[in-house]
């Protein structure tokens, strides 16, 4: 009796999915529309889940290429070398707001360690580049740079030495570097990798919170979107069971048959899927988004998540078939829609928004200190309330054009398409609004959260651009003229750093001296008459002590010496009678400069070994590239002289990851949406090419028809929207609310959110207008 | 080719359409009187409606001359037949005419709207013509809550409704049985005549060509006119 | 009321005679190919119209003398021996205008008349006339008595709706047949000049 049972089921289900493929062209096209539109989700939720294995193999490649010793080591400087040292420096550059990883190397011996994905340490004046760089270097765009690496390419680095595949990464073989050995730029190691794990960095529950949300945001629309794609092509599909009605078979038999159709459809869309997966595995080398670029061998779907895609997407399939036919009672002579669609009722739509916003509830100010989230009641939470817009869409829609009154024909024609079906035209804005309002509630997120994550750096990008690091044996005179004629150069200001000391040996009291032309310290400090020789004291309000210290003939010491360590220089310098008082400016280049300022001509002329050195550059705003000119022209005069971009704030790294994911993912999201709108959109025009046709042969205007179609779709979609504005500007508020931030609604990017919802609709729209008016050709009255 | 008579409201001579490889009508002539039903018969795919498409408009010929009421329709343009349609022409056809959403009274005042009649009174003068045909009291259902011949009716309704001067039908009665069938062609030769519609009728039923005054045979892509063979 | 009732049934009666007037005419039409002994005249009638009821000797010579003596036919050659069935007819020129004065008037549309209307159409292929013409114009006389018949159903009562619809129906079943034979054509053609 049982092996019966399944032996029915399993006939019926098959029975089912061989309808998928065999009914004729029309059949054909259903089924490869449906599999299209799962199989676009499918690829997303495999892509989803091979994110895993994309960040793991990042991190690992990232930890393996890594020269510890480079800023770490404090004695690295006194290290010796050995046959299995080798000296690297960072020569890290930016190029047009790129970030180039570069590395000087000079093995020391003959065991040195190579670093991964390098074969052969380049000689002198080779490199070994990336890909992509090797791309870079060769385009027009990179003129600039081939002149900041005057280096002969020799070879490429491996998969092993890259994080992506748009990873700008080069080995340059070097010279002497030993010599200008410092632990800071340049250092000597034995071998590549992290020597130790580096501790596990704590999530900041904030930081949780955000990638909960964008994962649920990212990935509602598709589970909708997917519902949608499974029930392409319904209609036809119900005659089609009614005609199995007819000959026989009962209604339950019906209901397995339609699921066999969704399995098999939705198994094709697996297919689809895969494909489209490997596809996209294959072009994701060559795209690089939002400077994020991965590995097609990164892109592996973590196996479980995958197998969770692989069932789920199926049985999701059978669950909306089943769900749909639920109000349609499928008799042998035709299909009958529960006359008069039983009025939608409200309350039970409206618990699911309500259940999501308690379950929010009680994570109020959780974010502020110390606290923590509760992850399944955020991610049970979110996903309620963006569900709730499916289930309040179509209420509402119905609700609303029950109301609309007549007006031009085209408005008429729409008005009462939509109240004769106001349910699937809410299901085809539903993934819209869905993606619309989670995208909402993120920007509010990001910006009520922003102040905690971006930190102003009180730096005045209008006074300098750029801050080059000399090297400390660099000389800062020469470096300074160099770069005061370079090209794309507006002003420099050139200041060194030292200290100097009450006492000779094993000082305890300091002093910080800055050393600058007169120019540049008045970038410094309010300095109204300054001559070369001038020696200033900006007081410290914090330290009153300093000012003892700072009064004219009395004796410092530059360079002092510890006991027990090799003597030093001990070079005595006594302040000069003409010391004046000067005081700090608000808005000084280096913020809480305090001490002794001095002109070049002041420094004694041994106190020189121990400066660092650093040069300010206004670049030139009527130089195109400017920065890449500076750069380049740094690089010449020393490939170790760091340069760093003035920027007025900074973000902190794992934020600004998030908001990349979320611009992925938004516009990844909707263009699919956009993709199941028109193919649903069309899937509509065709079966009512006959009527059409026929408005056509009495006199219709194409633009009547044309306006109608507008109306259809954007009077839901502006319904849809503004709900979605809704719950999208409630659920922010609440995530805001949970990080203790204050409520702030940026309506620029709201409204962007919104437009670009709305823009999906006119291209949809427009795309589908070409159909429409070749359906509306008389051909399509003649019988076939 | 013996010239048509005179004083015909709209006549054809000489036409040729294909379809890609497939020729639709070879040569095919046809002419009416105002007032006139003719029926347009032969076997199916002898290019009977791709006659009446040409006639009425829809579709252009690839060559020959159709004149209606002293003006040659091939060079019109597009926007002028359609307007010919919207006002001088009227249709009903087996299938699919109706709008599903619209109620019927808004179905047959669809023309009139098309025209830029206000709403109010194309639904009052659609009413009237409603009453006509025996339907009125369907006005507020929509056409899927109404039978076939009821259907037809209003189909018929609609095509009458703008006052054509030429009636064009493709199989009206195709979808129905013969007593329904009857009735709408009782009614629709009835409501042409007290209007001096001319009608092309296009049918493959003798019973239903037996309402016109004369038919005209297609075959092959061929017409004959019965009338003036005889 | 009364003069259609009787016109229907005098439709009806004359059908009776309609295949015994037609002999003639059929007999002319199949020495139209070439000249033929009586015998011969008999033979290929049975086998081409005959299936049900073949004609007698008797027949065959009294309509041959009838059209022998309306100048239709002429004596072309007697062979030795007795009897009409010896003698070898001939068409004249105006036994062919006959023929083809028959079969260019359509007949009057009445119930069973199919046996002369497919005579009519096999001999108009025998004698590579347009068969399609002959139907055509039935039709059309077929449609002018179904006008009348609908016209009076329009202003009648309800007895004269119900008699002329039956009258209609077998019209139209006529017509059908008509028009099945007509898309038959090419493959009678084929068959009937085998």
């Amino acid at each position: 009796m049982r092996s019966a049972v399944v032996g029915q089921w399993y006939r019926d289900l098959a029975m089912g999915a061989r309808f998928t493929f065999t009914g004729g062209r029309e059949g054909w096209v259903r089924a490869v529309l449906t599999a299209f539109g799962v199989g676009l989700g499918v690829a997303l939720l495999l892509l989803t889940a091979a994110l895993p294995s994309v960040l793991s193999g990042r991190d690992a490649r990232e930890a393996a290429r890594q020269d510890r010793g480079i800023g770490y080591l404090q004695n690295n400087a006194e290290s010796k070398p050995t046959d299995r040292s080798l000296l690297i420096a960072d020569t890290d550059t930016e190029y047009r707001y790129q970030e180039i990883r570069g590395r000087l190397v000079e093995p020391e011996g003959a065991d040195a360690p190579l670093p991964p994905g390098v074969a052969e340490f380049p000689a002198p004046g080779e490199m070994v580049v990336s890909p992509a760089l090797a791309e870079l270097l060769g385009s027009d765009d990179g003129r600039l740079l081939r002149e900041r690496l005057p280096y002969r390419t020799v070879g490429t680095i491996g998969q092993d030495g890259l994080i992506g595949s748009g990873d700008l990464t080069y080995y340059a073989g070097a010279e002497g570097l030993a010599e200008r050995l410092d632990g800071s730029v340049v250092a000597r190691i034995d071998r590549f990798g992290s020597s130790t794990d580096q501790p596990e960095q704590e999530v900041d529950p904030v930081l949780l919170l955000l990638t909960l949300v964008v994962f649920v945001v990212l990935l509602t629309p598709v589970a909708v979107f997917i519902a949608t794609a499974v029930r392409f092509g319904g209609e036809r599909r119900d005659r089609r069971l009614a005609a199995l009605r007819l000959v026989g078979s009962d209604s339950r038999m019906t209901r397995r048959i339609a699921a066999g159709e969704a399995l098999a459809g939705s198994v094709l869309g697996l297919l689809f899927g895969t494909g489209f997966f490997l596809l996209g595995r294959e072009v994701a080398a060559s795209v690089e988004v939002f400077g994020v670029s991965v590995f097609p061998s990164d892109l592996n779907p973590s196996p479980s998540l995958a197998l969770l895609v692989a069932l789920a997407v199926p049985a999701a399939a059978v669950l909306v078939t089943l769900v749909a036919l639920r109000g349609v009672v499928i008799e042998p002579l035709g299909v009958v829609r529960t006359a008069g669609p039983a009025r939608r009722r409200l309350w039970w739509r409206l618990l699911l928004p309500l259940g999501g916003l308690a379950l929010l509830y009680p994570m109020l100010g959780q974010g502020s200190e110390n606290g923590e989230f509760n992850e399944y009641l955020v991610t049970g939470g979110v996903v309620l309330l963006l569900c709730g817009i499916t289930a309040l869409l179509p209420w509402i829609v119905e609700a609303f054009v029950a109301r609309l009154g007549a007006g031009a024909l085209s408005w008429q024609l729409a008005v009462r398409r939509l109240q004769l079906s106001g349910g699937s035209a809410a299901r085809m804005v539903n993934g819209i609004a869905v993606a619309v309002a989670g995208a909402i509630a993120l920007q509010m997120l990001f910006a009520g959260v922003e102040g905690r994550f971006t930190e102003p750096t009180g730096k005045d990008t209008s006074r300098a651009r750029l801050e080059l690091v000399l090297p400390q044996d660099g000389s800062i005179g020469a470096v300074g003229e160099k770069l005061r004629r370079a090209k794309g150069v507006a002003a420099t200001a050139a200041l060194s750093t030292t200290q100097v000391s009450a006492t000779a040996k094993d000082p305890e009291r300091w002093l910080g001296v800055t050393v600058g032309d007169c120019a540049a310290l008045r970038e410094l400090a309010r300095i109204p008459s300054c001559r070369d020789g001038d020696v200033f004291f900006v007081p410290d309000p914090a330290d009153p002590v300093t000012a003892s210290l700072a009064t004219a003939g009395r004796t410092v010491y530059f360079d002092p010496s510890y006991s027990g360590e090799e003597p030093r220089a001990e070079t005595a310098w006594k302040l000069p009678a003409g010391t004046r008082k000067a005081t700090g400016r608000a808005d000084s280049l280096r913020p809480g400069t305090s001490g002794l300022l001095l002109t070049r001509g002041a420094l004694p002329a041994k106190s020189g070994s121990d400066l660092s050195s650093t040069v300010y550059v206004r670049t030139d705003p009527a130089v195109p590239d400017a920065l890449d000119e500076v750069r380049n022209a740094a690089v010449a005069i020393d490939p170790l002289i760091r340069t760093w971009e003035w920027e007025s704030t900074q973000q902190a790294e794992q934020f600004t990851d998030i908001r990349t994911g979320l611009l992925v993912g938004a516009t990844a999201v909707l263009v699919l949406i956009g993709a199941s709108l028109l193919v649903s959109q069309l899937e509509q025009l065709r079966e009512r090419r006959k009527l059409l046709s026929a408005l056509v042969a009495f006199g219709t205007r194409r633009r009547t028809l044309g306006l109608s179609v507008l109306w259809q779709t954007a009077i839901p979609i502006t319904l849809g929207l503004a709900l979605a504005l809704a719950v999208g500007l409630t659920l922010g508020a609440v995530l805001v609310r949970m990080t203790s931030a204050d409520v702030a609604v940026d309506w620029a990017s709201v409204l962007s959110m919104t437009g670009i919802g709305a823009g999906v609709v006119v291209l949809v729209t427009a795309l589908s207008m070409p159909p429409l008016v070749r359906m509306m050709r008389p051909e399509g009255l003649r019988t076939e | 080719m013996t010239p048509p008579p005179a004083g015909s409201l709209l006549v054809a001579t000489e036409l040729r359409k294909a379809y890609g490889p497939t020729t639709a009508l070879d040569g095919a002539g046809f002419s009416i009187h105002p007032g006139e039903v003719v029926a347009v018969m032969g076997p199916s795919g002898s290019g009977k409606s791709t006659l009446l498409h040409c006639l009425a408009g829809i579709v252009t010929p690839d060559s020959g001359s159709i004149i209606y009421n002293g003006h040659e329709m091939a060079t019109m343009n597009d926007a002028r037949r359609s307007a010919l349609r919207r006002s001088e022409f009227g249709f009903v056809f087996q299938f699919g005419q109706l709008v599903p959403e619209l109620t019927c009274v808004e179905n047959v005042a669809l023309p009139l709207r098309l025209s830029g009649a206000s709403r109010r009174e194309a639904e009052r003068t659609a009413l009237s013509w409603m009453a006509r045909l025996e339907v009125d009291d369907l006005a507020r259902k929509r056409p899927g809550e109404v039978s076939g011949g009821q259907g037809q009716r209003v189909a018929v309704a609609r095509a009458l409704v703008t006052g054509p001067r030429v009636l064009f039908a493709d199989e009206p009665t195709g979808a129905l049985d013969s007593l329904n069938g009857e009735r709408v062609m009782e009614l629709l030769t009835e409501a042409a005549r007290s209007t001096d519609a001319a009608v092309v009728l296009v049918t493959h039923e003798a019973r239903v060509a037996a309402y016109s005054d004369r038919e005209i045979v297609v075959r092959d892509g061929k017409s004959r006119d019965m009338e003036r063979v005889v | 009321m009364a003069t259609y009732a009787q016109q229907v049934y005098v439709v009806c009666i004359r059908g009776v005679y309609s295949r015994a007037m037609s002999i003639g005419h059929t007999l002319l039409g199949l020495l139209e190919s070439g000249p033929r002994h009586g015998y011969d005249l008999k033979r290929a009638f049975d086998e081409k119209f005959g299936q049900d009821r073949p004609l007698h000797y008797g027949q065959v010579y009294s309509t041959m003398s009838r059209l022998l003596k309306n100048g239709l036919v002429e004596v072309d050659g007697i062979e030795p021996g007795d009897g009409p069935e010896r003698k070898r007819y001939a068409i004249t020129e105006a036994g062919i205008t006959d023929v083809q004065r028959w079969l260019a008037t359509p007949e009057k549309p009445e119930p069973y008349l199919q046996s002369t209307l497919y005579t009519k159409v096999v001999l108009a292929l025998l004698t590579h006339r347009d068969a399609a013409d002959i139907l055509d114009t039935q039709r059309s006389e077929h449609l002018r008595m179904m006008r009348i018949l609908t016209d009076r159903k329009r202003t009648g009562d309800l007895a004269d709706q119900l008699i002329c619809d039956h009258a209609l129906f077998h019209l139209e079943a006529d017509l059908r047949w008509l028009e099945l034979t007509a898309a038959r054509l090419g493959k009678l053609a084929e068959v009937v000049t085998r």
